[in-house]
């Protein structure tokens, strides 16, 4: 079956997931993706919201962090005190979602800025609690279209830390964790150990030419670039009857 | 002075906290002061912060993790001059338009803001709840927010080498903060998504609670643990049934999302806020004629099906 780039990013992302991960869940593609993986090989995922519900199991999608479908149903439900301190910083989350309006060649995200901040272009929503997720969950996974704007070779605001720079050891500054994957519409991107962005899979009938023209720095490719794997018919047809029925994420 | 109003008489004989939204707000709110609206996505006072805006209240500052619409709407109507917040945007829709201009434009006045991060928000309001002269937090280390927010610092811990990012105590002149249901004194239920509400109402000095319904002491006393705060804590209770429309309320009715991506479409330009502004806050008296004008169709399409807990049982000791 034909599909979409958002499709593929749903299921790319899905496939990152392990069964008994505990994934603090985003809206959007990272919902679908964590639906997704619950149906088919992760079926004790536990999934958790920044607005403090634990073992969501949305019988519908959610509108948003908040929405009341999140709290139904769910195995527990925190104040954003107890689920910020016990569950993110006492090390409870195995997996975060992030995206932003940028990302660097270290996984560094800004969602606060473009521009000065004292004079912004730009004033985007702030950090929420993406600086929290990208400190302390064990890893975690970017989502973002691949383009030139939204992937600069330094973010014009460290909102949520990834490797910083090629000097500085995440650890020594008390964070755990850090970016494990990058899930693009074009390619999907690891870190090498100096915490540099590298790409490891080019989706289908994606060039390395069309991922360079993209990025905003010389990006570097794995010696052994692999194709990612197309969605299967089953998948997209759970994605789309199920999970995203009015498309409200697939556009 | 009449007999009501003498000092003594009103340790005798307690008024009621059950009052009228616009004599809470007159007598809880003040120009200059800081203000909390609590609630994440669920329970957003919107009724209070319409009373607050056709009050004409200006030089605000708005404190809250989540400003959303209603922050929106009292920034274009001009009652503010500073925000301090962690995450604003129109929840699952996009940008906080209005904030944006103020921010970005100085339009229709320049606001200040003072930004951290929701832990770092929640932590905050927790030192402020808990008399506390500061909380630390694992974040903010490798964030560019600490070079701009003087009151982010670190300290070294007294049992360690460790140093450990702080936040300051945050305390609110003042606390609107809502839940299902509450009694006369201001004990109240909430279910669902509690957010921040329990922390925002101990820290701040003044607080309002706003409820769905009115309900008995004996129902609170029923199921304890349901409690999110206690009398102590409140000085106002409202009672305002749809009060958090558009946002919802578990169980009572849902999000109106209709009006979230209206607000997208009506935030592009400050002349169209104006104009939703005098439609819908500054041309209607209350939450009454505001949900009158907002029509039965309307709310019944927000209505839920039911799904009640299971009732536990107390004991009876």
């Amino acid at each position: 079956m034909e599909y979409t780039d958002t499709e593929l990013m749903v299921t790319a992302a899905a496939e990152q997931l392990e069964d008994d991960d505990s994934v603090l869940v985003g809206i959007g593609v990272p919902n679908l993706a964590c639906n997704l993986a619950k149906r088919n090989h992760a079926p004790n995922l536990e999934m958790i919201y920044e607005s403090g519900t634990i073992g969501s199991n949305p019988s519908s999608l959610p509108l948003s962090v908040g929405d009341p479908v999140l709290a139904s149903g769910a195995v527990g439900v925190e104040s954003m005190l107890n689920g910020f301190s016990y569950y993110l910083q006492g090390g409870r989350i195995d997996v975060g979602f992030l995206g932003g309006a940028q990302v660097d060649k270290y996984g560094n995200i800004n969602s606060t800025v473009i521009g000065d901040y004292d004079d912004p272009a730009v004033r985007l929503p702030g950090s929420g609690g993406a600086c929290e997720i990208a400190s302390n969950a064990h890893r975690t996974i970017i989502i973002s279209p691949l383009e030139q704007r939204r992937f600069p070779e330094e973010v014009d605001f460290v909102t949520s830390p990834g490797y910083l720079d090629a000097e500085t050891d995440r650890a020594d500054l008390g964070l755990r964790g850090g970016p494990d994957a990058v899930i693009t519409d074009k390619a999907i991107m690891g870190f090498d150990d100096d915490g540099e962005m590298i790409v490891e899979r080019l989706h289908p009938g994606v060039t390395e030419a069309d991922v360079r023209a993209a990025t905003g720095w010389e990006i570097q490719f794995a010696d052994d670039v692999e194709r990612t794997r197309a969605p299967t018919d089953d998948e997209l047809r759970l994605i789309r009857e199920e999970l995203d029925p009015d498309g409200v994420y697939l556009d | 002075m009449a007999l009501y109003e003498c000092p003594l008489w009103s340790v005798l004989y307690p008024m009621s906290k059950v009052t009228t939204m616009a004599s809470a707000i007159s007598d809880a709110v003040n120009d200059g002061d800081s203000l909390y609206l609590a609630g994440f996505t669920h329970l957003i006072p919107f009724a209070a912060g319409h009373e607050i805006i056709r009050a004409g209240y200006s030089d605000l500052e708005l404190v809250r993790a989540t400003p959303d619409l209603v922050y929106d709407q009292l920034i274009a109507a001009g009652c503010v001059s500073k925000v301090t917040f962690s995450w604003a945007g129109n929840p699952g829709v996009g940008s906080l338009r209005a904030f944006r201009r103020a921010v970005e434009a100085g339009v229709p006045n320049p606001i200040e803001t003072e930004e951290y991060t929701h832990y770092g928000m929640v932590a905050a309001l927790h030192a402020g709840a808990a008399n506390l002269p500061f909380m630390p937090v694992r974040t903010f280390a490798g964030s560019d927010l600490v070079d701009h927010n003087d009151a982010i610092r670190t300290v070294s811990s007294p049992y360690g080498d460790d140093e450990i990012p702080v936040v300051p105590p945050i305390e609110p002149d003042v606390a609107i903060v809502s839940a299902q249901r509450g009694d006369e004194d201001g004990n109240a239920h909430l279910w669902g998504i509690p957010g921040e509400q329990k922390e925002a109402a101990l820290a701040a000095d003044t607080v309002v609670c706003c409820v769905e319904e009115l309900c008995s002491t004996e129902t609170i006393r029923s199921d304890p643990n349901r409690t999110l705060f206690t009398a102590d804590a409140v000085d106002h209770v409202v009672e305002v049934p749809y009060g958090a429309h558009p946002s919802y309320a578990q169980g009572y009715y849902d999000r109106d999302n209709e009006a979230y991506l209206e607000w997208e479409e009506v935030s592009k330009s400050h002349e169209d806020v104006q104009a939703w502004l005098d439609e819908w806050v500054y041309g209607v008296e209350n939450r009454r004629e505001y949900l009158e004008k907002l029509g039965a169709k309307r709310l019944l399409d927000l209505e839920v099906d039911s799904r009640y807990a299971t009732a536990i049982d107390m004991g009876d000791y």
